[in-house]
């Protein structure tokens, strides 16, 4: 016990000599990193875009062709569920610029001051169902296929705040087979997800909108089948710039581009339609 | 490759560790040395965030963080931004969901020191302050160290706050398991593959250095 004593007794003695500089030298470096991390480095203008996730790639192919346009601007996106972006921009989050996947989350949204634009229609979405080309699945036969006893799990995404989860729902009560495929349904908290289930083979068939089954990763291994666009109401996208986006310069660019012819062919070849 | 998640993950596991370090030296102190019963409440209360879901201080943190909830509002009149969707929102969070990794440690090691080492160093003339900082935490450097390693990794696997606070903004809350789960909707597995062999590899590593501390400090006081 003494020696115990003894021992951190000396040490203290010992490192009261020695270690002031070290830890002086080490802390002030440790800190110069870390804040070197909050100054901003580049002065270009950065903004911010919330898209519903069937934009994941159409979107990208657009604002790089803005960037390229407008090289003063930077462009980050961030994709998820339209239902999802409504509530985050409720809750107060730095998005400039909001793209819906349909009209009433942008509309709402503008009724309560979040939106300053009137709401804008930039595309209409199609609904498609998917299958994996190596899942001997026939899209086609479309929707007995839901009720094939080798499709184990039906991917879709959560109609609570995505509205091609929403439309996807609409066309199984329409063909009078939502009781039947219930047990079967699968909820993705997005279309992107909701085609990562599929892709991932977690799930045989999945209600996806056109524009993914279009990209380049799912078209090489997948099949779709256009479900018939009079089983569901028509997915009206809608946009806006938020009021956190008001002032910006940049926001107000990337808001006239994406109405550009420029902007209508890129969302053409992802099987946008005009709205 | 896009490193910025990662370093936003080192910067969120650095300055969690920094700031559950300073409040944590003190409460620890309180608990390990301190015998009433709300004590036993205390430490229920920093324990929480071990069973409670994610999910459930998610949502909370939601409600007091907005620029109108109660704390929010307050952070948003002082700094003119509000704390979800920023990063010192995730670090708040971070604090309140780390707590438990970094005390539980440092009262243990506070609990390990020599009750009379410590009464030698008080009748010899040292005050509370200098028995703590020369005597007591020189004594329990495994701890110490233990809890900050543990915080560390344990910030770098945050998931489920950050997704419902965060909002995934590039450099901002865009941490690397939100990087994994937005990369895996991509499809983009391959960018997914090389995020999760880093933190496979940099987590293993973590746990072996928590095991050799620990053997350390065994034969240490063998």
């Amino acid at each position: 016990m003494e020696r115990t004593i003894f021992r951190a007794l000396a040490e203290t003695k010992k490192q009261k000599l020695k270690r002031p500089m070290a830890m002086f030298k080490v802390t002030t470096l440790i800190m110069i990193i870390f804040f070197s991390a909050f100054i901003k480095i580049s002065k270009a203008e950065l903004i911010r875009v919330y898209a519903a996730a069937d934009l994941q790639y159409a979107l990208p192919e657009i604002t790089s062709l803005y960037e390229k346009k407008y090289p003063q601007d930077k462009v980050e996106t961030i994709f998820g569920s339209s239902g999802k972006g409504f509530s985050q921009i409720q809750a107060g989050a730095p998005f400039h610029l909001f793209l819906s996947a349909d009209m009433s989350y942008v509309e709402k949204l503008y009724q309560m001051g979040l939106i300053v634009t009137k709401p804008k229609p930039y595309a209409k979405g199609i609904l498609v169902i998917w299958v994996r080309a190596d899942s001997g699945l026939n899209p086609s036969n479309f929707p007995n296929i839901l009720l094939d006893p080798r499709v184990k799990k039906i991917a879709i995404a959560n109609w609570e705040h995505a509205p091609y989860g929403r439309a996807a729902k609409e066309v199984l009560e329409n063909y009078g087979i939502f009781e039947k495929v219930k047990n079967k349904l699968v909820l993705g908290e997005n279309v992107s997800q909701t085609a990562s289930f599929v892709y991932s083979k977690s799930a045989e068939v999945g209600f996806i909108p056109l524009s993914l089954a279009l990209s380049e990763n799912m078209k090489k291994v997948g099949l779709y089948y256009i479900v018939s666009e009079d089983k569901y109401k028509p997915i009206i996208q809608g946009y806006g710039i938020t009021k956190y986006g008001e002032n910006s310069p940049g926001a107000k660019r990337l808001y006239e581009f994406l109405s550009s012819p420029e902007a209508t062919q890129i969302f053409k070849k992802y099987g946008f339609e005009r709205p | 490759m896009d490193f910025l998640p990662f370093w936003l993950t080192l910067k969120l596991a650095f300055w969690t560790t920094l700031i559950l370090l300073i409040i944590g030296i003190p409460i620890g102190y309180y608990l390990a040395y301190t015998k009433y019963k709300i004590n036993l409440l205390f430490e229920a209360i920093i324990n929480l965030p071990l069973v409670i879901p994610p999910t459930v201080l998610g949502f909370y943190l939601l409600l007091i963080l907005n620029p109108k909830g109660i704390i929010g509002s307050f952070w948003h009149k002082l700094f003119g931004k509000s704390l979800v969707f920023h990063f010192e929102g995730i670090v708040v969070a971070s604090v309140i969901y780390c707590f438990p990794v970094m005390i539980n440690p440092l009262v243990s090691g506070f609990r390990s020191v020599p009750k009379n080492l410590i009464e030698v160093s008080l009748t010899l003339g040292k005050s509370k302050l200098e028995t703590l900082i020369r005597v007591i935490l020189p004594n329990m450097k495994f701890s110490v160290l233990t809890g900050i390693v543990l915080t560390f990794a344990h910030t770098l696997g945050e998931f489920g706050i950050v997704l419902m606070i965060g909002g995934s903004i590039e450099g901002e809350t865009k941490v690397v398991s939100i990087a994994i789960y937005d990369a895996v909707e991509k499809l983009d597995y391959s960018t997914a593959h090389i995020y999760s062999a880093i933190l496979l590899i940099f987590s293993l590593l973590t746990i072996l250095s928590v095991y050799i501390l620990n053997r350390r400090l065994s034969s240490d006081q063998a």
